[in-house]
């Protein structure tokens, strides 16, 4: 029931006192409305504004969030109003609809969030109301193609899918000519004999000159085996790609249906009837007409040629507007024809012997070409023949702009899509750095806790508390977890050093725990600048601190490696915790903030830490690397995987070319 | 054309209801009741009347089954005392603190009012058969027993059996007061709807 008519039911209950003396017999008792409270004003705080209404005026929708009990979940005891962390502006029409019983929807609003904002209060977008339904839907639909696009080129450009069939490979080059050379050599071949068939199919009919008989014979009569292997040639290579994209395709009977296979089939045909028919007379006329069929061949081209595609496409979506361009250019005719005929019947000698002859005359102006081969001589006649040619312009004027519009629109979302397909791939590169990020410092927060251990045998607590303030609580609530599902696997991560998992410290000397302290120095100053403004503390420990922290001052993204002093070539160890220091460290800083830096300057050092992290953990300590093979965080795409084998100690940084 | 256009700003202009305090005066409502009553009237009406064609839409809402129009048109002329074709909020009130906070007394002759459709003063068998068969038709075609033909002529006869005293043919508004007081059933279900605000 709608909204305010909820408000008159008391009137219709009242009315019902009417029927009483009619009735035969007893009434039912009337419901009593047990807890009956007076109707109240409620507050509702979206995000600081605070909006006001009746009680009964939310609870008229029971099925929303707004009118049902799921409110209280929102209910603050403190301010006693309902807080909603979200959108204020939307909320403004939410309200309305309770208001007024009409959604509506605010065309400056992003379609994608209203549609969030509806789910949260549990609308449904259905009822949106006339006056603004036509816009919402426009806009769903431009958004979903938007989307489809998107899902179609990350479809096509997915990396190496594992096991193609040669099958399913063959499609893919078909249709892709870019996936590998072959498939790029096939599609400039079979491009380059359409044209030549075109070609030929043109020059044939060319006059060539005089054969001793005085008869001006064209080319294809002249040098007919010449022509006659062209065309064979041209024949055999479109028969054969026929034949492979029919035997490659993934649905063959979709296959055959599809206008590119029928185009194909058009235009081999008439070579292969040619060849199966006799030179018998009767059907040579007709065999004549089938080699108009050839010219076909040129829409191959389309296979080819992006915008002949968005061409045909747009003609094809355009049918409607075409279809009545079409109509009413028939109507005027016919009308302009009959006029014109009746009006030049009288002169002598006219032309417009015939309406079905007067149409001819009739097309020609209203297109405004005037050949002028049939011209109206009395005067009625050029009176409605000026009449014709001024609405011939209209006419045709008319549907034209809404196909224009339609290829516009279309080859703009082509273009879009193009762009977005860049983008999404500078989108996507941000987004494995920053799973880089995160599973290096959950790596990283897995060694301050062994580090813990350690240290909690050296007893220096001091620096335990130093290491444990930096990361945030969501941070370690989130290493926790992934500690524990290794604790419930068995299985754990793979930690960047190797030693590092062999929890036993005591056997490692005064050095070793040098090294962590050290290596707590600088983890202490890097942590430190991840979360918080506080600037770094350049300690001045080291060369390699500084070479550390100074490079992160600087962002610059010159190798880590340059500034390290020799200490790192002590031992394999070393070696690694050092990079795993510079490793960490601008990937501590992949927070949100810096993917939206330049993404060139965001994404070189990020994808360095990614090589030297491969690089680490190519360092063999082969029992501390296998196991733990497949759980592996995601990050490194396969490529790093081929890298593995080609590192050296001392070329760690030149690893690989990603 | 500029008669209408005159007639069109005439309607659009917003009738405004007296005073909540003469309101309050003149009905058995509270200032509360009154404010709830009005909002939703507003609500419905911005412009402060009711129209029969809004009468019907609201009753039809509210019985999805059958045909109300007829039903709501008899209760849009009880309503409208002034017989001008709109239903002032004043009218709706009155009205309504009649049905549901008014006497026994009152009640009846309200009820009375409806029925007699020309209002002349006497409820004869076409009137009470044209109510009867409003009240009928609201109920829809899908009913259980199926509706008869001639039930609701029976209905009346059994109306006019009980009411008209003097058996003349019509129904006086005493003999329908005397008649209905005399009906427990229907004295009871007259305070049926008492609590409705």
């Amino acid at each position: 029931m709608a909204a305010g008519v909820a408000a008159w039911l008391p009137f219709a209950r009242a009315a019902a006192i009417g029927w009483m003396p009619v009735a035969n017999c007893p009434m039912p008792l009337a419901p009593t409305e047990k807890n009956k409270r007076q109707d109240e004003l409620i507050i509702l705080n979206v995000s600081g504004r605070r909006f006001q209404t009746w009680r009964t005026t939310l609870e008229r929708y029971p099925d929303t969030l707004l009118g049902s009990t799921e409110k209280e979940f929102f209910f603050n005891e403190d301010t006693k109003e309902y807080f909603f962390d979200r959108d204020p502006e939307v909320f403004r029409c939410i309200l309305n609809f309770y208001r007024t019983g009409k959604l509506h929807y605010p065309r400056y609003e992003c379609i994608s969030a209203y549609d969030e904002e509806l789910a949260f209060y549990g609308i449904l977008p259905e009822i949106i109301g006339d006056c603004c339904y036509e816009e919402y839907k426009d806009r769903k639909r431009e958004n979903a193609e938007r989307l489809m696009d998107d899902n179609d080129s990350e479809n096509n450009q997915e990396g190496s899918m594992p096991s193609l069939s040669f099958r399913q490979t063959m499609w893919r080059a078909f249709e892709n000519p870019h996936t590998s050379t072959l498939a790029l050599v096939f599609y400039y071949v079979t491009g380059f004999f359409i044209a030549v068939s075109v070609i030929t199919n043109v020059v044939e009919t060319v006059p060539c000159g005089t054969v001793p008989g005085n008869k001006e014979l064209p080319c294809g009569e002249r040098y007919a085996v010449a022509f006659f292997c062209l065309d064979t040639a041209c024949v055999m290579i479109f028969t054969v790609e026929y034949l492979l994209r029919l035997f490659a395709a993934p649905s063959r009977y979709r296959f055959i249906r599809s206008v590119m296979s029928i185009i194909d089939v058009v235009a081999i045909m008439p070579y292969y009837i040619g060849l199966v028919m006799t030179n018998n007379e009767d059907v040579s006329g007709a065999f004549v007409t089938l080699r108009v069929f050839r010219v076909f061949r040129i829409f191959k081209f389309s296979r080819h040629s992006q915008g002949l595609r968005i061409l045909g496409y747009t003609l094809k979506s355009c049918a409607s507007e075409l279809g009545f361009l079409l109509f009413s250019l028939t109507m005027a005719i016919i009308i302009f024809a009959t006029v014109m005929f009746y009006a030049e019947k009288g002169s002598s000698a006219s032309k417009f012997t015939s309406i079905p002859a007067s149409f001819w005359y009739t097309i020609v102006t209203m297109t405004t070409l005037g050949y002028g081969d049939m011209v109206p001589k009395t005067i009625a006649g050029k009176i409605f023949g000026s009449i014709c040619s001024l609405s011939g312009v209209l006419v045709i004027a008319l549907p034209v702009p809404v196909i224009v519009s339609n290829f516009s629109r279309i080859y703009h979302q082509n273009q879009r899509a193009d762009k977005r397909r860049a983008q999404k791939k500078a989108r996507l590169a941000r987004i494995r750095v920053a799973k880089t990020g995160s599973s290096n410092a959950y790596l990283h927060s897995k060694r301050n806790g062994l580090l813990n251990e350690a240290l909690e045998l050296t007893g220096s607590t001091e620096d335990e508390q130093h290491m444990t303030k930096g990361t945030s609580l969501i941070e370690s609530q989130h290493h926790h977890l992934l500690h524990c599902l290794e604790k419930t696997t068995g299985l754990s991560y793979l930690v960047d050093d190797p030693l590092l998992s062999v929890r036993t410290s005591t056997i490692k000397n005064h050095e070793f725990i040098d090294e962590q302290l050290f290596e707590q120095n600088c983890m202490e100053s890097s942590m430190q600048n991840y979360p918080s403004s506080r600037s770094p503390s350049l300690s001045s420990h080291h060369g390699l601190t500084t070479s550390c922290c100074s490079r992160r001052n600087k962002k610059t993204t010159h190798l880590p490696n340059s500034s390290v002093p020799a200490t790192r070539l002590r031992s394999m160890q070393e070696l690694s915790t050092i990079h795993i220091q510079c490793s960490e460290q601008p990937s501590l800083t992949t927070s949100r903030s810096s993917l939206n830096m330049k993404s060139d300057d965001g994404l070189r050092p990020n994808c360095k830490t990614a090589q030297i992290t491969t690089a680490i953990i190519s360092i063999p300590t082969p029992p501390a690397l296998t196991p733990e093979g497949e759980s592996r965080p995601p990050p490194s795409s396969p490529g790093h995987s081929t890298n593995i084998a080609t590192t050296t100690t001392s070329n760690i940084v030149k690893v690989s070319a990603l | 054309s500029d008669k209408i256009e005159d007639e069109l700003e005439m309607t659009t202009v917003c009738h405004r209801p007296e005073g909540l305090e003469q309101l309050e005066a003149q009905t058995n409502f509270t200032k509360r009741e009154l404010q709830v009553l009005y909002r939703g009237f507003k609500n419905e009406c911005p412009s402060g009347v009711v129209n029969e064609e809004t009468f019907k839409q609201i009753y039809a809402q509210f019985f999805p089954h059958g045909d109300a129009s007829t039903y709501a048109h008899y209760l849009f002329n009880a309503f409208d005392t002034a017989q001008n074709g709109s239903v002032k909020f004043e009218d709706f009130v009155m009205a309504l603190s009649i049905l549901l906070r008014g006497t026994v007394h009152e009640k009846l002759r309200w009820t009375f009012n409806l029925y007699d459709i020309n209002k002349d003063g006497y409820i004869n068998k076409e009137e009470m058969m044209d109510i009867v068969k409003a009240i009928y038709d609201m109920m829809g075609k899908y009913t259980y027993p199926v509706l008869k033909e001639d039930a609701p002529r029976q209905h009346v006869e059994v109306f006019f059996q009980k009411m008209d005293k003097n058996k003349d043919g019509v129904v006086t508004l005493d003999e329908f007061i005397e008649s209905c007081q005399e009906d427990d059933n229907i004295i009871r279900s007259l305070q049926l709807f008492e609590n409705v605000m």
